[in-house]
């Protein structure tokens, strides 16, 4: 009994953690660019809406994963324009999609569905399919850290992107397009993100619900700096967050306080949030930032 | 190879930074470019490599028009440079710094072995000994340049422009700096040096080009001019190379230290058991490779540290200060340039009045009475008139931003103001970094009749001229101790280099 309680722990974590993996990644590719991206959460619901919408018209869970990720790509290309072109407060741009994705899907799903509170419920079998108790897309959340780990020290592309997130000044002399690179990091995170969402609606569950993310594009980014901008750095601190979560559900219901009541399911569900300030308030003092997070590049400054 | 500026014009907004410019740069030889902050030079330069474009004129290389639209089409035709601020990654490694932007390998994979090995060959031909593995951040300054050279020649640069190459490097680092610029020289490459140091043009240039305010006022060749006249053609009138001062009249004892050690927050040890004295009316100079321990001690003194990172004593007029705050300090006469102005200085977007008051801002005459709050308008303008008038700020007007000056003028204006205090003790750091030949000669003459007038003075600078000509003693730190203690007048730059790097004088 025991041992089976810890199996299915186990791919619960990984189950829980998939969202966060892609969405945290995708941050990797935009903040080693060198620009903040804190509307991770905002393009995980375009892609979560945009999936479980497609997929509900077309009956195709692959059609709902492509149309994700090209809206969160889309969404994620306007934040790019804002911040690189127009050289805007990223924090403040990434927040604008934020609260945009908060409304939009509310809207468009009222509009399409009327109901303004979720999506149609999609059958079983039009979700996206499962290999071994776990959805493709957690199997390939893993090849993707992999990927990225060898782009991102073995390829030119990784070592330019690097560079740009570093150090714009030294890519520029160094003849490096470092805006067009700035671009892709950010539209790559759009797409990645966007993928991360289509899980939750159309893999983790069969719907899209209001504000279904939950935090998660924020707890992604926390994972992204607590794995120091590495891949499998960011990927581990993505389990860690999974685990929480995936605890808090097993604890629902369990967990009995000395008077024999069950403890109150809203202090469970702290769980994974406190996690997350503890890992970020204890120890990520020595994480360090790429070294122009956060700065527009200004050619004649 | 052979490249000529014709009829350059840059404008930045209203300030003509490059006006008509024409330089000519012979194949095969060692061209200096000179003049004063804000001459242009840089910005010329910059046009040359494709980082600006200019708004009118032509470049050429080895006599053909040519359309350099950015540092590719540069790197293309064989240009290179290595700027003032290196342009390097510092958490990469040394190959990979090199080969940004022209890797060798697939799109797929890039091939940093075989980089390496480019890269130790050509450190071995140019004698460069650069370890390709090594990360930039651990590298010295004088390492860091020489990856930057390392860039270029991977490049296949056929001329290099240098952008206040030695500004960073130790006397002996310059020396092996010049021996390399002449090696290239011999391969028949071309090095455009831009450097505002006459001395260091004299020892390695063969032609000199000498601009003021935008313009080219003289080209010459190196052995047939000497340092007055390029400094006289650099500022327009004549300029004043050596400080004049008096013997110093050594008073009572104003400052003592007394082992005093200081721990960085990451606990590593940034100043030793160090104990030296400044007495009024002596300037004591501390001389040392940037990093050793200078910005602490200072920092230490001004009270700018927590007391739990500093041990030892410190006694200002036989009283031991150590637990005043920087605030008690000032009260007590001790005054501070900070060696970052941006950074400690000033208050860039405040007006030179606010920044004139800075540190007396919470008593007369800043405030209307003792114990007001309410600031005193018309007493601070004519403080600022006063300091304006006396450190000869420029533009004299104190509603200005501190942002609007020029960083010689920033630093008259934080002089003067600290000069006012009036000090008993003036801690200054860089002096002049940055600053002006012209300012530079005032800023020297204000230090010496503040030493006249009774005051003690420590001063750090990096420019080992400086030191010498201003100090009456000379202290060297080299890591976080005193390597030495030297008699400016009759000590060598060699000497005092030696001791810099640890070595014995």
């Amino acid at each position: 009994m025991r041992s089976i309680l810890t199996l299915s722990l186990v791919f619960s974590t990984i189950r829980l953690a998939t969202p966060l993996v892609w969405a945290a990644i995708g941050g990797l590719y935009s903040e080693r660019s060198g620009v903040i991206n804190i509307a991770l959460e905002g393009l995980m619901l375009a892609g979560a809406f945009t999936a479980a919408a497609t997929t509900y018209y077309t009956h195709s869970p692959w059609a709902g994963l492509g149309s994700a990720m090209l809206a969160a790509a889309f969404f994620a290309f306007l934040l790019a324009i804002v911040c690189i072109r127009f050289k805007a407060n990223e924090v403040v741009a990434g927040t604008g999609i934020n609260i945009l994705f908060l409304g939009l899907p509310a809207v468009l799903s009222g509009a399409l569905f009327l109901s303004s509170g979720s999506t149609p419920q999609l059958p079983k079998d039009e979700l996206l399919p499962e290999v071994a108790q776990l959805s493709v897309v957690s199997l390939l959340a893993l090849l993707l850290v992999f990927v990225t780990q060898y782009v991102l020290y073995r390829t030119p592309f990784g070592l330019r992107l690097r560079s740009v997130g570093e150090n714009p000044e030294a890519a520029d002399a160094a003849g490096i397009r470092v805006n067009r690179l700035r671009y892709t990091g950010v539209v790559l995170s759009g797409v990645l993100a966007g993928i991360g969402g289509a899980y939750l609606s159309i893999g983790q569950s069969s719907l899209f619900t209001r504000n279904m993310t939950a935090g998660r594009g924020f707890i992604a980014l926390a994972a992204l700096i607590f794995g120091k901008w590495r891949p499998i750095q960011t990927m581990l601190a993505c389990l860690l967050f999974g685990f929480a979560d995936a605890l808090t559900i097993q604890m629902q219901g369990v967990a009995k306080l000395p008077s024999g009541e069950d403890v109150p399911v809203q202090f469970i569900q702290m769980i994974p949030y406190v996690v997350t300030i503890v890992v970020l308030a204890g120890f990520i003092g020595h994480s360090r930032a790429p070294g122009a997070l956060g700065v527009p590049y200004d050619k004649e400054s | 190879m052979r490249l000529e500026l014709r009829n350059i014009t840059k404008r930045f907004g209203a300030v003509l930074a490059n006006d008509h410019l024409n330089i000519v740069i012979p194949s095969g030889t060692i061209h200096a470019i000179v003049g004063e902050n804000g001459a242009g030079k840089s910005t010329a330069m910059r046009i040359a490599y494709g980082f600006y474009r200019a708004d009118s004129g032509e470049i050429l290389v080895n006599d053909e028009v040519r359309e350099i639209r950015a540092p590719l089409d540069a790197i293309a035709l064989g240009i290179g440079m290595v700027h003032q601020h290196f342009m390097l990654v510092r958490p990469m490694t040394v190959t990979e710094n090199i080969v940004l932007g022209a890797e060798p390998g697939s799109a797929l994979a890039l091939d940093l072995k075989a980089a390496a090995a480019r890269v130790r060959a050509l450190s071995e031909e140019f004698k460069l000994a650069v370890d390709p593995d090594a990360v930039i951040e651990d590298l010295s300054v004088g390492q860091q340049q020489r990856v930057e050279l390392l860039k270029a020649l991977y490049r296949k640069a056929e001329l290099l422009i240098l952008d206040e190459p030695t500004a960073v490097l130790t006397p002996q680092e310059v020396e092996e700096f010049f021996a390399i610029l002449r090696r290239m020289r011999e391969q028949s490459k071309t090095v455009v040096i831009i450097t505002h140091k006459l001395s260091e043009v004299l020892a390695i240039s063969d032609n000199v080009t000498v601009m003021r305010d935008g313009r080219v006022v003289g080209n010459v060749k190196t052995g047939e001019t000497d340092a007055a006249a390029l400094a006289r053609m650099m500022v327009g009138r004549e300029v004043l190379l050596r400080v004049e001062k008096p013997p110093a009249k050594p008073g009572a004892t104003a400052l003592s230290v007394r082992g005093l050690s200081i721990t960085g927050r990451d606990g590593a040890r940034r100043l030793d058991n160090v104990s030296f004295e400044v007495r009024g009316g002596e300037i004591v100079g501390i001389a040392g490779v940037e990093g050793n321990g200078q910005t602490e001690l200072i920092e230490a003194l001004a009270g700018l540290l927590p007391e739990s990172q500093v041990s030892g004593s410190i006694a200002f007029g036989g009283r031991d200060i150590r637990a005043l705050d920087a605030r008690r300090r000032r009260e007590a006469g001790i005054a501070h340039v900070p060696e970052d102005r941006h950074r400690r200085g000033l208050l860039l977007d405040f007006s030179l009045a606010e920044n004139t008051i800075l540190g007396v801002h919470y008593r007369p005459p800043a405030v209307s009475g003792a114990g007001s709050v309410l600031l005193n308008e018309p007493a601070i303008r004519h403080r600022a008139e006063l300091v304006i008038r006396e450190f000869d700020v420029r533009p004299p007007n104190p509603a200005l931003p501190a942002r609007a000056l020029s960083g010689g003028n920033q630093q008259k204006l934080i002089i003067g103001r600290e000069f006012e205090l009036p000090p008993l003790l003036l801690l200054i750091s860089q002096p002049t970094r940055g600053v002006d030949i012209g300012a530079i000669e005032f800023i020297h003459r204000k230090i010496v009749a503040l030493r006249d007038s009774g005051c003690a003075v420590l001063l750090v600078s990096a420019e080992l001229e400086e030191v010498t000509a201003l100090a009456d003693r000379v202290l060297v730190l080299h890591n976080g101790r005193i390597a030495g203690e030297v008699d400016p007048a009759a000590v060598t730059h060699e000497q005092i280099g030696l001791l810099m790097t640890g070595g014995h004088a």
